[in-house]
């Protein structure tokens, strides 16, 4: 009797499995037949997800979309969102890229993805269009460059670019004894200012903060690792040779630095900044609180702080300071940033790319990109944008625009991606006490010539 | 099916029909199964790259990603952290506890029976990314846990930083345990009480009924448990992922962490796929030893 049951059971199970089946091949059917209508409709992917890039999704359902919709009524504008954190957002970009079924027809890129994804043929080339587009010619000229894949074509239209520096509490500053405004001259002043908050304030407020963590992804690499390498007198990368320094006192020092900090206790816990989101705890949560002193950070936090950003804090401009990054000892020019910035591309596997264009040509005019700066708190890359007395006007970018006179771009060559990563991992290594400083700039060599080549290394 | 259409297929006029029959699934399974486990064997000797130049262009490149991997140390740390993981979670974790619950449990009031067993297999029903999540609340360093030790007065720990293997083979033993007690209970009942009790009489302890009557009669279940629970630990991603990130550092990188991070955050998918048969190469070498040092027929 019992058995009998069972086999019904089975029986059961496998003519809803084989409904199932049915019902899957039918709706892959039905799909293809509605490609008519995806004509008129073009989706939109980037980055979202726990406060991440608010303004940017503001900007284009209140300002861009509408105004597109109203000249094309007849198209609908889709969100295509990734909540993911900052190193997945890559991968996932990657692998929708790759099919035309998943391929949105506008894709935020990090310029730094932008060479990659184009070698691998993610992405469509936009040099015929920018010819017959004025506005290409606003827009500066180092910032482009971020977008010319190695082939010599564009592949993206920067709406951003930025710059890091030192967020610091001057009141937390003030009371550690720290003269305020801070203009730290050295590394050495950098930890002498978070040494004296770690000695003079409660245990509960973090000295200095620098995303350090595999998780926290390209921030790890960009503002901590090479915010401090840049500093030193030996680049990531020769642009004369073309070959990646993977030998110097720069990297060396740079993981010492990085490892005193833990070492002497002036970084967070790191259960907090190994964290995927660590930087929303820092900039969201610790800073506002008045739980951290310094921390080294891009412009785009700002977003966070405003009326209607993610943790609106409207004292902020008042209590925080950005302080440029200093050289290791002072060398000239003094101060040191890097600038990324992002792009709108299209990708190759998009099938509706005309309207794409379109869409990309309204959302990069000057009043759009201007909106876009108010909304966001990043910086533009239009020249005519720069100039404008509202723009001017928005908190912190004078000293944000002031860093860009010693800024550094990441080497836009291939394999630039994977070298980061490792960057990261070893980062993550050196304050969790897994390898030694020294170690770590052994593994750096070992692994970016494996990933390289031997012919593209040299040492300084 | 078996026996009866072995060796005299040809005489056999149900043999076409089963055949038949058993077309589509063999077809489903040339196409879901066969057919991946060929490309992954194709694409761990190329260079498949997820973005760059190489996402375009594979090239075959032989052994190099089984020699590079051979020499890279993080390989070499994953294969002992996998090896760790494997030993404590499942084999000290789940394998000896689930005995021992299934034991203990033995001829027990059902009532009792029950209620542990809910209790036990709660765990097992739980799927893994919301285990990953509670335990994640549970030890985080604003957690239950820490909370617990505030209010007594002990100093906080942030148990997944320093201790973070300790902390996600507890989890996955928390979540897997429930599934060896269930074999080892099935088998347990399967022992015939008369054999029990003679040796009772014959003065044997309670001690060594269990070892020299209760396990040897058990070892089929054992193995099967032991090849079943190590196969799933091998595979477990979620959990750690989740919980850990396979950091801090390397602390819990085992090696589905280690392929996902060269496959998905390296962007080096043909490595990535060359790890994964090396982990299928573990599996079915753990699955022999097992069998082999047991000496049972499978």
């Amino acid at each position: 009797m019992r058995f009998f049951s069972w086999r019904k059971m089975i029986g059961l199970m496998m003519a809803m499995v084989f409904c199932l089946v049915a019902v899957a091949c039918s709706d892959g059917s039905a799909s293809e037949t509605d490609g008519e209508s995806a004509e008129n409709e073009i989706s939109i992917t980037y980055r979202s997800g726990g406060g991440t890039n608010k303004g940017l999704t503001d900007w284009l359902n209140e300002e861009v979309i509408p105004q597109f919709e109203k000249e094309h009524p007849d198209v609908n504008v889709k969100l295509a969102p990734l909540e993911v954190n900052e190193g997945d957002y890559f991968a996932k970009v990657s692998l929708l890229l790759q099919s035309e079924n998943t391929a949105p027809d506008i894709v935020t890129e990090d310029t730094f993805m932008v060479n990659s994804d184009a070698s691998a043929g993610y992405l469509e080339p936009l040099d015929e269009r920018i010819e017959g587009w004025d506005e290409w010619d606003s827009i500066t000229e180092n910032v482009k460059n971020g977008v010319i894949a190695q082939d010599g074509k564009i592949y993206g239209v920067p709406y951003n670019t930025d710059s890091r520096g030192l967020w610091y509490n001057k009141e937390l500053l003030k009371q550690a004894g720290v003269e305020v405004p801070w203009e730290p001259k050295s590394w050495d002043d950098i930890l002498a200012a978070a040494t004296a908050v770690k000695e003079n304030l409660p245990d509960d407020v973090v000295p200095l903060w620098m995303n350090s963590g595999k998780a926290t992804g390209e921030a790890t690499s960009m503002q901590t690792f090479q915010m401090l390498l840049y500093g030193t007198d030996d680049p990531l990368y020769d642009h004369e040779s073309q070959k990646w320094i993977v030998e110097s006192d720069g990297l060396l020092d740079t993981f010492k630095f990085i490892d005193t900090v833990y070492e002497q206790d002036l970084g967070p816990e790191l259960s907090q900044v190994l964290n995927g989101q660590g930087g929303t705890v820092a900039y969201q949560q610790l800073m506002p609180q008045g739980k951290l002193a310094i921390g080294l950070d891009g412009i785009w936090q700002t977003g966070n702080w405003r009326e209607d950003g993610a943790a609106p804090w409207p004292e902020a401009f008042d209590t925080l300071g950005f302080a440029a990054m200093p050289t290791q000892n002072g060398e000239a020019p003094g101060t040191t940033s890097m600038s990324g910035g992002w792009a709108l591309s299209i990708p190759a596997k998009s099938n509706s790319k005309d309207l794409a264009w379109e869409f990309i040509k309204l959302a990069s005019t000057k009043e759009n990109n201007l909106k876009l700066q108010l909304k966001d708190g990043n910086l533009t890359p239009r020249e005519d944008v720069a100039q404008e007395p509202e723009y001017l006007e928005m908190e912190m970018f004078e000293e944000a625009s002031s860093f860009l006179e010693n800024t550094h771009f990441r080497p836009a060559v291939d394999k630039y991606p994977n070298v980061s990563t490792v960057i990261q991992t070893l980062v993550e290594n050196v304050v969790s006490d897994k390898i030694t400083p020294e170690e770590a700039a052994e593994q750096y060599k070992q692994e970016v010539t494996e990933i390289v080549g031997e012919d593209l290394v040299t040492s300084k | 099916m078996g026996s009866s259409s072995i060796g005299k297929r040809k005489k056999d006029p149900t043999a076409l029909r089963s055949v038949l029959f058993l077309l589509p699934s063999w077809i489903l399974l040339l196409i879901f199964f066969i057919g991946p486990i060929l490309l992954t064997f194709y694409f761990s000797f190329t260079n498949l790259a997820l973005t760059g130049t190489q996402a375009q262009n594979i090239e075959f490149v032989g052994f190099q990603n089984f020699v590079s991997m051979f020499e890279d140390p993080t390989f070499r740390i994953s294969v002992m952290k996998t090896i760790v993981f494997l030993f404590l979670s499942a084999i000290v974790g789940q394998q000896i506890l689930g005995f021992l619950l299934a034991i203990l449990m033995k001829e027990k009031n059902p009532t009792f029976r029950r209620l542990i067993g809910i209790i036990v297999i709660a765990g097992w029903v739980t799927p893994e990314i919301v285990v990953a999540f509670c335990w994640v609340a549970f030890l985080n360093d604003n957690g239950t846990l820490n909370m617990i030790l505030d209010a007594i007065g002990l100093e906080s720990i942030t148990w997944l930083y320093t201790f973070p293997m300790i902390s996600v083979c507890i989890a996955n033993i928390w979540h897997g345990t429930a599934f060896s007690m269930m074999v080892f209970q099935a088998s347990l009942d399967d022992v015939p009480k008369t054999i029990e009790e003679a040796a009772t009489i014959d003065g044997a302890s309670r001690f060594q009924v269990l070892i020299r009557i209760i396990l040897p009669m058990v070892k089929g279940s054992i193995v099967t448990n032991m090849i079943l629970v190590t196969l799933q630990t091998l595979g477990v991603f979620t959990l750690i992922f989740t919980m850990t990130g396979g950091g801090p550092g390397t602390s819990t990188q085992t090696l589905p962490i280690f392929m996902y991070n060269q496959a998905f955050v390296n962007y080096q998918l043909g490595y990535g796929t060359a790890i994964s048969l090396v982990l299928l190469v573990i599996g079915i070498i753990a699955s022999l030893f097992y069998i082999r040092s047991m000496r049972v027929k499978i």
